[in-house]
């Protein structure tokens, strides 16, 4: 069963807000489909509806037309079998670091003493042994974040969501969240679908990058990254990590000057 | 360690600071003893400056008069029926400014329903209800902690509302998306994240509760400090006005106190404030 978990097949995704009688469609005709264990970056321009595609999946927001299937299950509403990593300020600021990890498996029923066990793994996973007894708000927005992937990983959950979960980091901070990221990933196999806005981060973590079209957001290209793993951090000086790069840039480039000038529909 | 330089600048830096950390308390206390000084100076020259000292007791007698009260059982008595009366008239009022607080913020039926008669009310001085709540309640000890609960009612629950409908809501995404079910959100998400307004809540309600109690003993009541104040005036023991005043700084004082520390015994996670304002 665990083999096969982690299959997402979003269809003819279309989601539309209504605010104030204004109609925004965020997103229209969005198709993808990702194996068990796939790691696929959503990349695109800002606004162009990438976090929505996320929170579709979560089920945050419900789609206006289309759907979204996880492992055969229509997406009804938000379950632990698709854990979100927010950008930033994610974590209950009233708990601490353990007992953070520890909430999926708290609200599944699990014992007190086996769910401490179980979170502690997760911790030293992502580098915070000896952190547990301390408060978020005692943490670097670095070791918040990491904390954010060990709760949603601590739930084994078949997809996790990531929403630009470096976006707030300095850069040396967030190489570094991108390197431990592969290497929990390794270890703990699970669908991760990416949203980011940052070029080298899609190509370097994902296995496929899809990159977005303006808003209504599409798929308007499916890029493979048959770049090796592990992925040492001196890939990205590679001729073939420059020639993607290349390649998506001109991608991204073209739908961010559309974002600018398109006509409002 | 074997990092001396770095352990030696913060030592350096920290000998001004402590100089200034014994340096305070003396400024302060040297503040209180002016001012009683002052106090001391108005009564003996018997001032007469628009303001007139010349009926005001004296440092001295107010503190003859508090040995004197303070030995006797009977200042007891006052003070435990105002004691009584506040925990009591808190402790109705916490449990339904929190409670229906909690509700109304977290739903929107609850709202529209509940906090029409909440907002109506509130602009009423609990003081103006001194009649009503004589004629309302059958005894003089009912009424009086029927001020002081309304008194203390409408901050609490004004800032439980606040403190849920200023809870993140990416909070409670993060907690679906956990497995969190709508009763652990309003556990786990709801109430913790509502408890720095709550207590902020409880202690302004407190404070207005004890200006409630005091009003209402002046006006009808048979015990209590404030009755006891109030008599002091009707037969001329004016030492004892300014003991009386003196007790209900103190015990209201202390009980924003007992209210702070519970508060940051329940909330270890907020950043420690060595001076949090009252």
């Amino acid at each position: 069963m665990d083999t096969v978990a982690g299959r997402i097949e979003i269809t003819d995704l279309g989601v539309v807000f209504g605010r104030d009688g204004r109609r925004v469609e965020a997103v229209r005709g969005f198709t993808l489909m990702t194996t068990p264990g796939e790691f696929v970056a959503l990349l695109g321009p800002s606004g162009c509806g990438k976090t929505t595609v996320l929170n579709a999946v979560a089920g945050f927001v419900p789609p206006t037309v289309g759907r979204v299937v996880v492992d055969g299950e229509r997406v009804a509403e938000p379950g632990a079998d698709r854990g979100m990593v927010f950008q930033q300020h994610s974590l209950f600021p009233w708990k601490t670091v353990l007992a953070n990890v520890e909430f999926g498996l708290k609200m599944r029923g699990i014992g007190s003493l086996e769910r401490s066990l179980q979170a502690r793994r997760y911790l030293s996973l992502v580098g915070l042994a000896g952190f547990e007894r301390a408060y978020p708000g005692e943490l670097s927005g670095g070791m918040q974040q990491r904390v954010g992937i060990a709760r949603v990983l601590a739930n084994r959950p078949r997809v996790m969501l990531m929403d630009e979960p470096f976006g707030a980091l300095d850069a040396q901070t967030r190489l570094a969240m991108q390197e431990l990221l592969l290497g929990v990933w390794r270890e703990v196999r699970t669908t991760v679908l990416f949203v980011t806005h940052d070029i080298d981060e899609a190509i370097f973590l994902a296995d496929r990058v899809a990159v977005m079209t303006a808003r209504p957001g599409q798929v308007r290209d499916l890029i493979p990254v048959k770049l090796p793993r592990p992925r040492p951090a001196e890939v990205i000086a590679t001729a073939e990590f420059m020639a993607l790069k290349g390649r998506v840039l001109a991608q991204v480039r073209e739908e961010s000057g559309r974002a600018w000038t398109a006509p409002r529909p | 360690m074997g990092t001396a330089p770095l352990v030696g600048a913060p030592a350096d830096a920290a000998a001004p600071l402590r100089l200034a950390g014994w340096r305070r308390p003396v400024l302060r206390a040297s503040s209180i003893a002016l001012c009683l000084v002052a106090w001391h100076v108005a009564t003996l020259w018997d001032l007469d400056l628009y303001v007139r000292f010349q009926n005001i007791p004296s440092p001295g007698d107010v503190l003859t008069e508090a040995v004197a009260l303070f030995g006797s059982a009977s200042f007891y008595v006052h003070i435990l029926a105002s004691l009584e009366r506040i925990w009591l008239g808190f402790a109705i009022a916490t449990v339904l400014g929190v409670g229906l607080g909690l509700v109304i913020g977290w739903s929107t039926l609850a709202a529209d329903v509940l906090f029409p008669p909440i907002e109506l009310l509130r602009p009423i001085p609990a003081v103006a209800w001194v009649p009503i709540s004589i004629m309302l309640w059958p005894t003089e000890r009912s009424s009086i902690v029927f001020i002081t609960t309304l008194g203390a009612f409408f901050p609490i629950v004004l800032n439980t509302i606040h403190g849920v409908e200023g809870i993140d809501r990416q909070l409670v995404r993060a907690a679906t998306c956990l497995g969190a079910g709508r009763a652990a959100i309003f556990r786990e998400v709801v109430l913790p994240g509502a408890l720095p307004s709550i207590v902020t809540g409880l202690s302004v309600g407190m404070g207005v509760s004890w200006i409630c109690l005091i009003s209402a003993e002046m006006i009808s009541g048979q015990f209590g400090v404030g009755y006891f104040t109030w008599v002091a005036y009707g037969i001329v023991k004016y030492s004892q006005i300014v003991v009386g005043m003196l007790t209900i700084g103190v015990l209201g004082m202390l009980s924003s106190l007992v209210i702070r520390l519970v508060g940051a015994r329940c909330m270890p996670w907020l950043p420690r404030r060595d001076e949090a304002g009252a």
